[in-house]
């Protein structure tokens, strides 16, 4: 049986200017690894942010599992050369709340297993500032992975990387996805990875989109990327 | 040295004063906000000015004025960023005309100014040391409750706003911890000179510490440091405290800087 964890129906959402999301319905269900494609400034962000609650839609809704735990990877980041933080008090980050301010042994083995899991167990004390492209999205995804969430949401976390850097982010995604059971929302316009990762698509453009399993995604799209 | 009172004074509410600075200043460089440090001092030397004027103590005066201005700087500024430093400007402005008028017309001569721009150990009273014992409690007790939080949206803004942090009021809360922190460092270091202490140590600190707690533990020593050797220069020599406050901190952001240098050709 499978469990639905978002459910979109005739969504729709315009800015002051201009009509952005029209008339989406779709689902995602528990366990399944999403890849959302697009064309630069087709919407794809804007739907995160739907999904995320920061955006309420103009037409149409939007269901969200009660309890529902999301780990959110957002497309830009604020973290230069000098960024001082190591690894693993970047990815502490996302212990918040009124709490004491140094970290609980649990909080710290948390880390640890997180670390491990996206394999940065090499770097974990170093600055994050000094990080590659690849580490420093390795990272993000940890520390979006620290509270247990049930759907993580990637948003274009791939676009800055070389081809086996890529992989091996998403290698790391694939495998969350199939040993823990972790849902997957992965956003990027590049098709090469969507055809190779996701189960299940939903292809957004100008005029309208589609949705469907990924062997439903049309093989003309398969050669390298369109922006 | 300790024989005289107002060297344990000086020493009692330095010390203070570096351990404040070395936190807040870990949270003032993560935010990129060391030049509304300095201009909410300024705004403290008006708010000193006016209190003289009135008849307070000058630290009251600042008190009162920075905490104003930084509850006005956060509410002007809202959430555009690039607005901040105009918005700064304009206030800083205005406070630094009033406070030239304050001192004119209170007629003190110029060496009370002299004193809150540029500091003094002199001055200090125990009574004062105690008031700024209490609001430097007061700030780190603050610090404690929002701390996580605080260093969330302090050292990753974007994340922190899909965490439910609520960014706006968190930085307010900071800019008045700010304003308190400016006013208690101010009767040390001047407000001329408040990122001796509420900038450079933290600025330093990053360079060798790769967490926050042991940033501002590093921060913390590198202040005290700055402020012992200091005062103590300052009563062998006859020379402003200031200055070898300021020197001494130049100095070691100097060598972090040198130092981040050698250790990235390095690798
Ligand atoms: N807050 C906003 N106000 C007005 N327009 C916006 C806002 N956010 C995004 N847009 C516009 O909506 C469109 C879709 O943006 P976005 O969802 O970021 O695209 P994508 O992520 O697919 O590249 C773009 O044209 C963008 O300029
Ligand atoms: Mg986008």
């Amino acid at each position: 049986m499978s469990e639905t964890l978002i459910s979109v129906e005739d969504l729709s959402l315009s800015f002051p200017n201009h009509q952005v999301l029209s008339d989406l319905t779709f689902k995602v269900q528990r366990g399944e690894f999403l890849g959302v494609i697009g064309e630069n400034g087709v919407g794809k962000t804007t739907l995160i942010r739907v999904i995320l609650n920061q955006l309420k839609p103009s037409a149409g809704r939007i269901k969200i599992k009660n309890g529902l735990k999301i780990g959110y990877v957002p497309q830009f980041r604020n973290v230069d050369v000098e960024y001082p933080l190591s690894i693993e008090d970047f990815i502490s980050l996302n212990f918040t709340g009124i709490k004491l301010p140094w970290l609980s042994r649990k909080e710290k083995q948390k880390i640890q297993t997180v670390i491990k899991q996206v394999n940065l167990e090499h770097i974990s004390k170093r600055p994050l500032g000094l990080a590659s492209g690849g580490e420093k999205q390795k990272a993000y995804l940890a520390q979006a992975l620290i509270n247990d969430p049930d759907l993580l949401i990637l948003d274009e976390s791939t676009a800055s990387l070389d081809p086996n850097t890529k992989r091996e982010l998403l290698d790391v995604v694939l495998r969350l996805n199939k040993a823990l059971g972790l849902t997957i929302i992965f956003v990027s316009h590049d098709m090469q990875v969507i055809h190779e990762y996701p189960d299940h698509f939903l292809w957004l453009t100008k005029n309208g989109y589609t949705a469907g399993p990924i062997s439903e995604l049309h093989n003309d799209s398969k050669e390298g990327e369109y922006v | 040295m300790f024989s005289f009172e107002f060297m344990q004074n000086a020493y009692l509410a330095g010390t203070l004063i570096a351990i404040v600075s070395g936190i807040m200043g870990v949270f003032v460089v993560a935010r990129n906000m060391p030049f509304m440090t300095h201009t909410l001092s300024e705004i403290g030397f008006a708010g000193a000015a006016f209190g003289i004027f009135i008849g307070w103590t000058p630290l009251n005066g600042m008190l009162a004025f920075t905490t104003v201005s930084s509850i006005l700087v956060g509410e002007l500024s809202g959430a555009v960023e690039s607005r901040r430093e105009s918005v700064i400007s304009a206030i800083s402005g205005l406070f630094i005309g009033l406070g030239i008028l304050f001192l004119s017309l209170s007629n003190k001569n110029s060496s009370y100014a002299t004193s809150i721009l540029f500091g003094s150990v002199i001055g200090i009273s125990h009574q004062e040391v105690v008031q700024m014992a209490i609001l430097s409690v007061l700030v780190l007790v603050v610090l404690f409750f929002i701390f996580r939080n605080l260093k969330d949206d302090s050292f990753d803004a974007v994340g922190a706003k899909t965490n439910h942090i609520h960014s706006s009021l968190i930085s307010i809360i900071f800019l008045v911890l700010l304003a308190f922190s400016v006013s208690v460092a101010a009767q040390i270091v001047g407000s001329l000179l408040i990122f001796v202490l509420l900038t450079l140590p933290a600025a330093s600190s990053k360079y060798f510490a790769h967490t926050v707690i042991q940033m501002m533990l590093l921060a913390i020593a590198f202040a005290i440091f700055g402020v012992w050797f200091g005062l103590y220069l300052g009563y062998v020599t006859n020379w402003p405290v200031t200055f070898f406050i300021a020197s001494i901190e130049a100095v070691i952001y100097g060598s972090a800087l040198i130092y981040n240098s050698i250790a990235n050709k390095s690798r």
